[in-house]
């Protein structure tokens, strides 16, 4: 592939996703889109490069955009943000009238993992007559689809989960595991991208925002966190990942003491609502 | 690993390729591995040295590893050994049925070593490590 072939595809990929790919990521490509030249009979990466020139080629840019930035995923993946969770949440849900909604994004929701790892867990918890919403959102359609279906493969499901929970919220269909209506009843699962405009979401009590950060250079961080922060209620939680943070980028979210992967709004701009 | 000195698996399997899979992996994770052939041979270890954990397959000859959970849980109690299950058993039924039993954790073969890593951390045995 040559360097504008890759800088091209790169062009594509960042201007829909916010994906940065360095130059080192020529391995990623040729594995990740090998099945989609296959497809549409493109005999090489500068073949797709040059395809995606042709203005036609949305669905394409798309597909490729897909085929890039699709995670592995596992149930509640490092479990410390779940741990804070179970902590955080009765503490919301007392703050908040009874009767009242909690919202909680999974922001970049991938197959659905995450949003369903929250949902089992709000199962377990007594939030005294308080529900909760949870929304998930990924720039992938496919992956949105799989999302709502809910239906893992038995690899996927022994990923990061208790047996125990396997068996509570999971019915077994034909060589595959369906999340329980239960469970798929609490969560919403629509395409959206972090880049856009956020205020179309609402403003949420909690968002996780995991393993999406690192993708992007430091002006899109720092974006994507004020939008984020400004769609955080005053006394929410945002969940980064493990390799992520606010520092250096925003000082409207600042770390929750003793706590890593969990932030707040600063309280002054909390009393300031 | 959790503790300073390495546990010790217990790897219960008829197939010897599979015990030298699993043992391949264990040890990879830390894990002092020890190989028992069916559920009597699991029980004659677990008399002489009690292993930390037990990976268990369902179907074998002579004693099979539910009828080996079941009598290590009356001979030895609720806590000891931890068992996993391992089998191509993959039932909704068979897993309540071991979980019943007394078992821990439950793998569906095919396993590998993310699905073994991940539930010896849901054991307790290894640490999560951050994404
Ligand atoms: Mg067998």
């Amino acid at each position: 592939m040559t360097p504008e072939s890759f800088a091209f595809i790169a062009g594509v990929v960042k201007s829909r996703s916010g994906l940065v790919l360095t130059s080192d990521k020529g391995y990623m490509l040729e594995t990740r889109l090998g099945p989609l030249l296959k497809r549409d009979g493109l005999a090489s990466l500068d073949a797709l490069a040059l395809k995606l020139r042709d203005p036609r080629s949305s669905a394409l840019a798309d597909a490729v955009t897909e085929a890039l930035t699709t995670n592995e995923s596992s149930f509640f993946r490092d479990g410390k943000p779940f741990d804070h969770l179970r902590q955080a949440l009765p503490v919301l849900a007392r703050a908040r009238a009874p009767g009242s909604l909690l919202r909680i994004w999974s922001a970049a929701c991938s197959t659905g993992q995450e949003a369903y790892s929250i949902a089992m867990l709000v199962q377990e918890l007594n939030l005294e007559g308080r529900r909760v919403e949870i929304i998930g959102t990924d720039i992938a359609d496919s992956v949105v689809a799989r999302a709502r279906e809910g239906y893992f493969t038995q690899f996927e499901v022994q990923r990061g989960m208790p047996a125990r929970l396997l068996v509570k919220h999971f019915r077994q269909e034909s060589g595959r595991w369906r999340v329980s209506p239960e469970l798929r009843a609490m969560a919403r699962f629509e395409r959206g991208t972090l880049l856009g405009d956020l205020r179309g979401f609402g403003r949420f009590d909690v968002i996780f925002c995991r393993n999406v950060l690192i993708y992007f250079d430091a002006p899109t961080k720092t974006r994507v966190l004020n939008a984020l922060a400004a769609q955080l209620l005053p006394d929410g939680v945002l969940y980064l990942g493990g390799a992520e943070t606010v520092l250096g980028l925003t000082d409207r979210l600042a770390p929750l003491a003793g706590e890593r992967g969990a932030y707040g709004r600063p309280r002054e701009a909390a009393l300031a609502g | 690993m959790t503790g300073e000195s390495p546990a010790t698996c217990l790897v219960v399997d008829d197939s010897r390729t599979v015990r030298k899979a699993a043992r391949r992996i264990l040890e990879k994770l830390g894990f002092t591995v020890a190989e028992a052939g069916d559920g009597a041979e699991a029980l004659t270890a677990c008399r002489s040295s009690m292993p930390q954990v037990v990976l268990l397959d369902w179907n074998m000859p002579v004693m099979d590893g539910l009828e080996f959970l079941r009598a290590a849980r009356a001979e030895f109690g609720p806590d000891h050994p931890i068992v996993v299950l391992c089998t191509t058993e993959a039932a909704m039924e068979k897993i309540v049925e071991a979980l019943g039993a007394g078992a821990q954790e439950y793998v569906m073969k095919p396993f590998d070593e993310g699905i073994l890593r991940d539930k010896f951390v849901q054991v307790g045995l290894l640490r999560d490590e951050a994404a």
